[in-house]
C-alpha cells in the first residue's frame, strides 16, 4: 500500500499543474505597476540584452573578425543562411532584420527557462506565443495582400493551381481555413505546448524527487527521489535543446509562410 | 460502486491516444533520414536540416496533445 501514489491532497506533496504558470505580479502593492509580473520583466531584459548585443555586434567591423565579432558573425549567418536566404529566394534582405529579431527574441526568452534565477521560459505562457503568432500572421497577410492584391492573395491562397472546377467548393473553404486560420493558432500553440510541457516535465521530476527523497518514508522512496533529482539534470538538457529547436522552427515556419505569400503565379 | 466503471482523468487516456500519430510520424521521418544517408552518405547535411523542421512540425501535435489534456482533462 506505500507505493500508492499520492494525489494532490495528500500531505504537503503539491503536484505540478497548470497553475503553477500563473506568476502574480512583482509589486502587488503598487497599482500602476500590476502589469509587470516575471514574464513581463523577463521580456523586457531580453529585448534590452539583444538590443545592445547586436547594436555592439554591428559596430566593431574588421575584415579579420576577433574573437566577438565571429560569435555575432556566426548568429547572423546561421539566420541569414538556413532561413531567410533558403526559403525566400532573392528578396530575403527585407525581411532579414525582423527575422534574426524574431529568432533572437524568442531564444532569449526560451533559454530563460534554464536560467538559474528565473526558470520560467517566457513563452510558456499563452498570451506571449499567441502575440507572436498573430504579429507573424499580420505580416505574411500584409505582405501578400499588399503584393497581390487583396482578390489575387485570396486567390493565391486558397487555390492551388491545376485544380478542376468541380473540387472548388472543397478546396477552397479548406485551404481557407487551414491555410489563414489555422496557420498561426498551430504556430503559437508549437512554441507555448513545447515550452509548457518541458517545464512541466521539470517540474514534476524536481518537485516529486525532492519529494520523495526528503519527506516521504521508505528507503525505495528515497532512492527513487535521488535517482529523480540526478534524472532531472538529462531532461534539463533535453529543454535546452528543445528551446533552442523550437525558436529556430517558428522562425523557419515565418520564412516559409511569407514565401508562400509572395510566390508567384505557377 | 457500478461494476466496470472508469474513474479518473480522460485527458490522460486522450493524449495517450494522441501520442500515437505523432510517435510513428516521427519514426518515419528519421527512418527515411537513416536510409537516405546510407544510400547517399554526402547528402546528410541538407537532410538532417529538413528532418529537423519535419520532426518540430510532427512533435507540434504530441505537444498539443499534452497541453489540450489538461484543458480538456481537468488533471
Amino acid at each position: 500500500m506505500g507505493l500508492l501514489p499520492l494525489e494532490t491532497g495528500g500531505e504537503g506533496y503539491h503536484a505540478p499543474s497548470p497553475d503553477d504558470f500563473t506568476l502574480p505580479p512583482l509589486f502587488p502593492d503598487v497599482p500602476w505597476l500590476a502589469w509587470l509580473d516575471k514574464y513581463m520583466l523577463q521580456a523586457i531584459v531580453a529585448t534590452i540584452l539583444i538590443i545592445i548585443f547586436w547594436l555592439v555586434m554591428a559596430r566593431k567591423r574588421q575584415m579579420v573578425p576577433g574573437k566577438g565579432q565571429f560569435i555575432g558573425e556566426t548568429a547572423y549567418f546561421f539566420v541569414r543562411n538556413s532561413i531567410a536566404r533558403d526559403n525566400l529566394g532573392h528578396d530575403f534582405r527585407k525581411f532579414l532584420p525582423w527575422l534574426i529579431a524574431l529568432f533572437s527574441f524568442i531564444l532569449i526568452n526560451n533559454l530563460w527557462g534554464i536560467f538559474p534565477f528565473t526558470l520560467m521560459p517566457t513563452t510558456a505562457h499563452a498570451g506571449w506565443a499567441y502575440g507572436l503568432a498573430i504579429m507573424v500572421w499580420v505580416v505574411y497577410n500584409g505582405v501578400g495582400i499588399a503584393k497581390h492584391g487583396f482578390g489575387g492573395y485570396l486567390k493565391l491562397a486558397t487555390l492551388p493551381a491545376g485544380v478542376p472546377v468541380f473540387m472548388w467548393w472543397l478546396i477552397i473553404p479548406l485551404e481557407f481555413f487551414s491555410n489563414i486560420i489555422v496557420r498561426p493558432v498551430t504556430l503559437a500553440l508549437r512554441l507555448f505546448a513545447n515550452m509548457f510541457a518541458g517545464h512541466l516535465l521539470v517540474l514534476v521530476f524536481v518537485l516529486g524527487g525532492e519529494y520523495l527523497l526528503l519527506e516521504s518514508e521508505g528507503i525505495v522512496n528515497n532512492i527513487a527521489g535521488g535517482v529523480s533529482l540526478v534524472f532531472s539534470m538529462a531532461i534539463f538538457a533535453l529543454e535546452v535543446f528543445v528551446q533552442c529547436l523550437q525558436a529556430f522552427i517558428f522562425t523557419v515556419l515565418t520564412a516559409v509562410y511569407l514565401a508562400s505569400s509572395l510566390a508567384e503565379e505557377h | 460502486m457500478t461494476p466496470l466503471e472508469l474513474t479518473g482523468s480522460l485527458g490522460i487516456v486522450g493524449y495517450g491516444l494522441a501520442a500515437i500519430g505523432p510517435g510513428i510520424g516521427v519514426g518515419l521521418i528519421f527512418a527515411s533520414v537513416i536510409q537516405g544517408t546510407a544510400r547517399q552518405p554526402e547528402a546528410r547535411g541538407a537532410m538532417m536540416g529538413t528532418a529537423w523542421i519535419g520532426f518540430a512540425v510532427t512533435e507540434a501535435l504530441a505537444i498539443i496533445g499534452i497541453a489540450l489534456a489538461f484543458v480538456f482533462g481537468g488533471l
